[in-house]
């Protein structure tokens, strides 16, 4: 991609996000969120973030390879347990990695 | 606690947010290995964080960077990240719309998870407060910087890490990290179930399609869930039902 496109596409997410984060600061008492709208959003972390995490675990080549032996499945199983009883990001992500190297080694 | 001067407040914001910020730094280094990694330079990797100030989008649009997807589907995808700036937007705007454009415009650039988490339990607490749009902005800098010079750090840092280090799966990692101690209820959970099978099926959907139809499908799934459960719990005794509602 070049440059011009890079940085496009840099200052239309930074415009956007902008945007969205002033919208009912500077709208108030003008209009309301729509009910079903505002519920909707609230799924839409878990929904995002989810099908971010799956993919990029179970295909870790980025397209739809399943590979045999893959060490991130239980490495990210690991992480994702210590993650529910902590709730801790650092705890998860230094978990996570060792338990990918040890699983790493482990296979090779 | 009411603050004398909007100075107090403020410090007090700074000090408030302290404890979260080992969450935010490992994040941060990630993110800004991640840009030097795929090849960026250290003024456009600065110039992208600058500009987004969303972690989550950054990450997920260096992801898709690499995967070489469609920018505008990179620029819908990040945005529809960000869509829960609206909501806390929305939540804070009785607070905040009095004050002139010079503070509610940076305050809304600054706007953050962090920051929106903290003022808003503060204003749960319901005392009239002078000065907490001071307390609000120490929160908004304080996380600001952080972000920001921690994403630095991962820039210098970026080119020693080796490839063996596997440093990439550290971004589905830090994902992981932030979804899953959010998913307690039964909607959430169905929604992240919804989104994560879906996008795993439609891995192969051309321009990053599968991750809306994912997100969407999640959304759809969290909801139906709720009114499901809704009905239900309305036929339960009343204490089961609000251990429920999230």
């Amino acid at each position: 991609m070049s440059d011009l496109a890079l940085w496009g596409l840099f200052v239309a997410v930074g415009v956007g996000t902008f945007v969205m984060r002033l919208s009912f600061v500077e709208l108030y008492g003008r209009w309301r969120i729509p009910e079903v709208l505002d519920r909707a959003l609230r799924y839409v972390p878990a929904s995002v973030l989810a099908a971010l995490v799956l993919p990029a675990v179970v295909y870790p080549n980025g397209h739809s390879e399943f590979v045999l032996g893959n060490p991130q499945i239980p490495a990210a199983v690991v992480a994702a347990w210590v993650a529910w009883k902590t709730r801790n990001t650092i705890l998860t992500l230094a978990v996570g990695m060792g338990a990918l190297w040890a699983f790493k080694f482990m296979g090779s | 606690m009411q603050y004398r001067t909007g100075t107090d407040a403020f410090l007090h914001g700074i000090r408030t947010l302290m404890p979260l910020t080992p969450g935010v730094i490992p994040f941060g280094l990630v993110t800004g290995v991640m840009a030097i990694e795929m090849g960026m330079s250290p003024g456009t990797a600065m110039g992208m964080t600058l500009l987004f100030y969303s972690g989550s989008a950054q990450m997920v649009a260096l992801q898709l960077l690499h995967n070489g997807v469609l920018p505008v589907a990179i620029v819908v995808t990040a945005l529809i990240i960000n869509l829960r700036f609206i909501m806390y937007s929305a939540s804070l705007a009785p607070h905040l719309h009095h004050l002139p454009r010079r503070w509610t415009w940076p305050l809304s650039y600054l706007l953050s998870d962090q920051s929106f988490a903290l003022y808003s339990l503060r204003l749960s607490a319901g005392q009239p407060d002078r000065f907490g749009h001071y307390f609000y902005a120490g929160t908004a800098i304080g996380m600001w910087l952080t972000w920001q010079l921690s994403v630095l750090a991962g820039v210098f840092l970026g080119a020693s890490i080796p490839e063996s280090w596997s440093l990439s799966f550290a971004i589905p990692l830090s994902f992981l990290a932030l979804l899953v101690p959010n998913l307690r209820s039964a909607a959430s959970l169905g929604a992240a179930a919804a989104g994560g099978l879906i996008a795993v099926l439609a891995i192969d959907m051309p321009y990053n399609l599968g991750l809306v139809m994912a997100s969407t499908g999640g959304v759809l799934a969290g909801l139906l869930i709720e009114r499901f459960r809704r009905s239900t719990v309305n036929t339960m005794d009343a204490d089961d039902a609000e251990r429920e509602t999230p």
